[in-house]
């Protein structure tokens, strides 16, 4: 899971540590940092956005341990799928149970598919849809494109990769 | 300056071409220390030979005139087994069921020790390993540049210029023909269908298409990049093949909302993946993979000088004879 804090500390030397120690002490992976020194709120603290990433459920406590160090968390945003993957497919998708296609990758658990762009030209012609795949992690997302392809084979539709990079 | 005498084995466009490279080019060899005698030419109908070298413009217009270069009927591989020559261009199409006539050729140049450059893809796809070892065998070269990517220096690039770095992956378009259908189809809007026919009347596609667009040209020259560059011991059959001809005009528009095109991608990696496959691709649009028309491309990663992007002409009688001509004076410089 991918989480957003906005954090407030007092403006007074070494808070910065208080305020990372918590997050790595509990096995955060943390992914960016960026310091509002020159931005203080009208309190007189400064701002401070974090982007981390925790694999295990424990941001109540990341929270609690960040007010015990005298850290204002003013707001928490999650983001659950990270990784964002569109590719194309071609053949008869729709009348190949389309929700079956989509029902594959969301029952994972793990990935999602969000969005899905199709276009139809006539009844007996194959259709072409993008569609876009989200999921927790790269290799989340390879295994959910693994998914896909097995079934766009037992269907005989066609799927479209990007290249790498 | 010591005289190479070849043979330049089939003259269809291939060979046509490197007769007339040879012959533009013929004042900068002797400049560059290389005399270069071709004393026989073949096609299907026989050959001409001639010890103390040929015309060639002279070749070239019987061919044009007759149809034929043929002055005796003897065949090829008479004048590969007989006629005294240092180096044969064997130059007749590929056939990649059999790889005939061509493997046949370069495995008897080798025995008679004669050095081989060729622009046949079908005995590198079937038994590179074998033709391989029988040059090494005989101490001869075996260079084939022009099989793949056509005037892109893309196997030279790889083994000699590129020496010391480790090649890790390439990928690339391979073949000129699906990538002017696709480049089309979606500037356009046309189908699959109605741009093939187009590329037919206009001699970019095959009256049989179907070596270009089932991918089945893209896997054959990276069968021989995976042997050559990559050291593996591949055939045509252990690639992961398809084709572009269930693109669909619908799929292109699709990808240019996302700021994608759709190529024809062929990929090659070595280490744990082992990738040799090809397929449709969705490529950015700001990628250098991302030409159009009939231009190849061809992106090495490699492990010092980081990723290295190339781009030209894939085919044509006298870019193909480019990517020859260079093979043939590197064996020159070799060998004087």
């Amino acid at each position: 899971m991918i989480i957003s804090m906005d954090l407030e500390l007092k403006d007074i030397p070494g808070q910065l540590v208080h305020a990372l120690i918590p997050l790595s002490d509990l096995g955060a992976n943390i992914m960016s940092v960026i310091h509002h020194h020159d931005q203080p709120t009208p309190s007189g603290s400064i701002p401070v956005q974090v982007v981390i990433q925790l694999t295990n459920g424990r941001l109540d406590d990341i929270i609690t341990d960040l007010e015990k160090n005298d850290i204002r968390v003013v707001r928490v945003g999650k983001k659950r799928l990270y990784e964002e993957v569109t590719v194309i497919l071609i053949g008869h998708i729709v009348h190949n149970d389309m929700s079956d296609t989509i029902d594959q990758i969301d029952n994972t658990g793990f990935a999602e598919v969000v969005s899905i762009s199709i276009s139809m030209p006539g009844i007996n012609e194959p259709s072409s849809a993008s569609l876009v795949i989200n999921a927790e992690n790269k290799n989340k997302l390879i295994e959910a494109m693994n998914i896909l392809k097995k079934v766009a084979k037992k269907k005989e539709l066609l799927v479209i990769e990007p290249i790498e990079n | 300056m010591k005289t190479i005498r070849l043979s330049i084995i089939g003259f269809g466009a291939v060979g046509q071409g490197v007769a007339r490279v040879l012959r533009i080019k013929r004042d900068y060899l002797v400049r560059s220390g290389i005399d270069i005698l071709v004393v026989a030419v073949t096609d299907s109908r026989g050959a001409c030979i001639d010890q103390n070298g040929l015309d060639l413009k002279v070749v070239l217009q019987r061919k044009k005139e007759s149809g034929t270069v043929a002055t005796s009927n003897t065949s090829s591989l008479d004048v590969i087994k007989n006629t005294d020559h240092d180096l044969v261009i064997e130059a007749t199409p590929t056939d990649i069921e059999t790889g005939e006539p061509g493997s046949t050729h370069i495995f008897e140049s080798f025995q008679h020790g004669r050095h081989v450059v060729t622009s046949n893809k079908g005995p590198l796809a079937l038994q590179y390993k074998r033709l391989y070892n029988e040059a090494k065998k005989n101490g001869v070269m075996f260079r084939f540049e022009a099989t793949v990517g056509g005037a892109m220096p893309i196997l030279n690039l790889a083994q000699d210029i590129l020496a010391g770095n480790r090649i890790i992956s390439i990928e690339g378009i391979l073949n000129g023909t699906c990538n002017y259908i696709l480049s089309r189809m979606a500037e356009e809007s046309l189908s699959y269908k109605h741009v093939l026919g187009e590329a037919q009347e206009l001699g970019i596609a095959e009256t049989d298409p179907t070596y270009d667009v089932e991918g089945i040209d893209t896997a054959c020259k990276l069968v021989i990049l995976a042997n050559a560059i990559f050291g593996m011991d591949v055939a045509y059959n252990d690639v992961e093949v398809t084709g572009i001809t269930n693109i669909t005009s619908e799929a292109l528009f699709l990808a240019n909302v996302e700021k994608k095109v759709i190529r024809l991608i062929g990929e090659v990696e070595d280490g744990n993946k082992k990738i040799i496959r090809v397929a449709p691709r969705l490529v950015p649009k700001q990628h250098p993979l991302a030409v159009g028309g009939t231009l190849n491309v061809a992106l090495l990663k490699t492990d010092i000088a980081g990723p290295i992007c190339i781009n030209g002409r894939g085919a044509g009688s006298i870019e193909t004879a480019s990517a020859i001509l260079s093979d043939i004076i590197a064996i020159c410089r070799k060998n004087t």
